[in-house]
């Protein structure tokens, strides 16, 4: 079953089509990339996935809802999570404070309640602080817990995005380059980290430059160039795609990224 | 290191409530009524600063949410005789609900654009004001003869009891500083430092900027109008004067130069800037020069102000293993 249908989405920025009439299912439990060379439009389907961008043709359905052009925070709360290509982090907050803003859509007390701190306010604060550090732990954080945003390692602060991620308890995590910044070591803890998350039932969408990222994790590719989709499959037949490889790779002798 | 400096804050923080609590005995009458200012202007301040500290929204038209709370007090209390302080949540409802229409078209406005449509605002309702608008506001003679507050069936005269007004307003201040800073570390507090920090994270996290900011603006509108009803209970008489431009500059300059999205700033704010130019009133002339100066002086060298907010410290550790689940 599918767990996200983008159905012939278009994005126009001008005269330029960024997106065009690009299809593809995402099937539930996967981990799918979408690669293609830089300026392929491949940020810009992210965008009008998580509503960040108006989508000028075509819908796109989550679990049977068309959410084509809802406000961003909704398709959060509907269980799309995502992570931004340029870091994005409350810089000057604790990695603590970072996660809870993941878990805010599932928590539901007011103003008053907070104000009076009432007993079922204080006991949501403790689940979600358990929550919090829950995720932190899980992508190897926890120690620093209590430690700003902007001290950390640049791979780390890639992690505290996907923790916070996470937090928000999603049905589809959507991953950014998230191996941009990232040493080998890194990288290769960031593998075992995607299949883990999948381990969890959440689905990931996958966008990346590392190539051998992209063939060790995921099970389905889509690939793009100037914003049309001109190859889909598993990484080794996507890999042999003639299309492909003279897109994404241009001559020969730049071979040797695959 | 850190230990001593928080020892040394707790101090002060201490001696300051001591000092403050006790002023009225060992202070005159004037003085007493500087420092029921201080507590006024450092309400203000607290209720600016949920929209001007957490939020990050320039926003410096506060005094219209102030003038709106006074009127609503005044004209109600005038006409149907019902004390000011029953009329408190009222003025504060009001103040709220214009806030909501008034704030509702310009909050996707970033920086000094809505800097600019707020001057914008409280110019409008300060004319309006003076130019009688429904024939109730009493134009640029404003509203004489509103009620002094009382507690059962005690009144207390803003001008001539100060010491007795002053105990009213602290209380109100120390009940503020307890709601604002549980509401600062809420859900609801962290949700505008969020979006102050980086509005598209936030709204990628999941969190509804838009309806954090109005309902930022309305928080902030409802307790200044709140505040207005004590003020205008205070000195019994208002006009449009009194809720000029200036008072909104007045009250931004206390949040930004004491430290925005910090209590102890605002508070540190409204006394350096109302308390102060008191105690140098012999300089009179030069007060708005060195009010400048200095101004300029910590944009330059403390533009987070004088007492920034620090990171809220979680008690990570009182956690039970069974707590921290997935």
């Amino acid at each position: 079953m599918s767990l996200l249908r983008v159905n012939n989405v278009t994005k126009r920025f001008g005269g330029l089509v960024a997106v065009d009439a690009v299809s593809f299912d995402i099937p539930e439990g996967s981990v799918f990339g979408m690669i293609g060379p830089n300026g392929a439009g491949k940020t810009t389907v992210f965008n009008l996935i998580t509503g960040n961008y108006k989508v000028d043709g075509g819908n796109i359905v989550f679990e049977d809802q068309d959410i084509t052009n809802r406000v961003t925070h909704k398709i959060v709360k509907l269980g799309i999570a995502r992570t931004f290509q340029t870091i994005r982090l409350f810089a000057n907050m604790s990695l603590m404070e970072n996660v809870l803003s993941g878990y805010h859509c599932r928590m539901t007390s007011g103003i008053l309640a907070a104000m009076f701190r009432m007993p079922w306010q204080y006991r949501e604060e403790r689940r979600a602080m358990g929550k919090a550090l829950a995720e932190l732990k899980f992508v190897g954080l926890a120690d620093q817990a209590r430690n700003l945003a902007r001290n950390l390692s640049y791979g780390n602060q890639r992690l505290l995005e996907i923790a916070r991620a996470l937090a928000s308890n999603p049905r589809l995590i959507i991953l950014d380059e998230p191996a941009g910044g990232m040493n080998e070591q890194e990288t290769a803890r960031l593998v075992d980290l995607i299949f883990r998350i999948r381990d969890r039932g959440i689905t990931v969408l996958l966008i990346e430059h590392d190539m051998s990222l992209v063939m060790k994790a995921c099970e389905y590719l889509v690939v793009l160039e100037y914003g049309k989709k001109i190859a889909e499959g598993v990484p080794d037949a996507v890999k042999e795609d003639p299309l492909v490889i003279e897109a994404y790779l241009g001559s020969e002798d730049e071979n040797d990224d695959l | 290191m850190t230990d001593t400096r928080t020892k040394i804050r707790k101090t002060v923080y201490t001696l300051v409530v001591v000092f403050w609590i006790f002023a009225p005995l060992y202070l005159n009458n004037y003085w007493t009524d500087v420092l029921n200012n201080v507590a006024i202007y450092a309400i203000l301040g607290l209720s600016l600063n949920i929209i001007l500290g957490y939020g990050g929204m320039f926003h410096m038209g506060h005094a219209a949410f102030y003038a709106i709370g006074a009127y609503t007090t005044a004209i109600i209390n005038t006409t149907y005789g019902i004390p000011v302080l029953w009329l408190m949540p009222v003025a504060g409802i009001s103040a709220g609900l214009f806030a909501l229409v008034v704030a509702k078209p310009i909050i996707h406005l970033r920086g000094d654009y809505l800097l600019i449509v707020t001057i914008g605002m409280v110019e409008i309702v300060r004319i309006a004001l003076i130019n009688n608008v429904f024939g109730i506001t009493g134009g640029a003679n404003g509203i004489f003869g509103i009620s002094s507050p009382s507690i059962f069936g005690y009144s207390i005269n803003g001008i001539v009891q100060t010491g007795q007004f002053f105990y009213l307003i602290t209380a109100f201040l120390a009940i503020t500083i307890l709601l604002f800073y549980l509401l600062e570390h809420s859900r609801f507090g962290r949700a505008l430092k969020y979006l102050c920090s980086d509005e598209i994270a936030a709204e990628g996290s999941g969190i509804n900027t838009a309806g954090y900011k109005l309902a930022a603006f309305v928080v902030g509108a409802f307790w200044a109008g709140m505040t207005g009803t004590l003020y205008a209970s205070k000195i019994t008489f208002i006009s449009p004067e009194s809720f000029s431009f200036w008072e909104s500059v007045v009250m931004f300059m206390i949040v930004i130069l004491g430290g925005s999205g910090s209590i102890p700033g605002v508070l540190l704010g409204a006394i350096l800037i109302i308390g102060l130019p008191e105690v140098f009133q012999e300089l009179q002339q030069y007060r708005l020069l060195i009010f400048g100066l200095a101004l300029v002086a910590m944009m330059v060298f403390r533009p987070q102000g004088i007492l920034p907010p620090k990171p809220h410290e979680y008690p990570v550790e009182s956690l039970d293993e069974s707590e921290v689940t997935l």
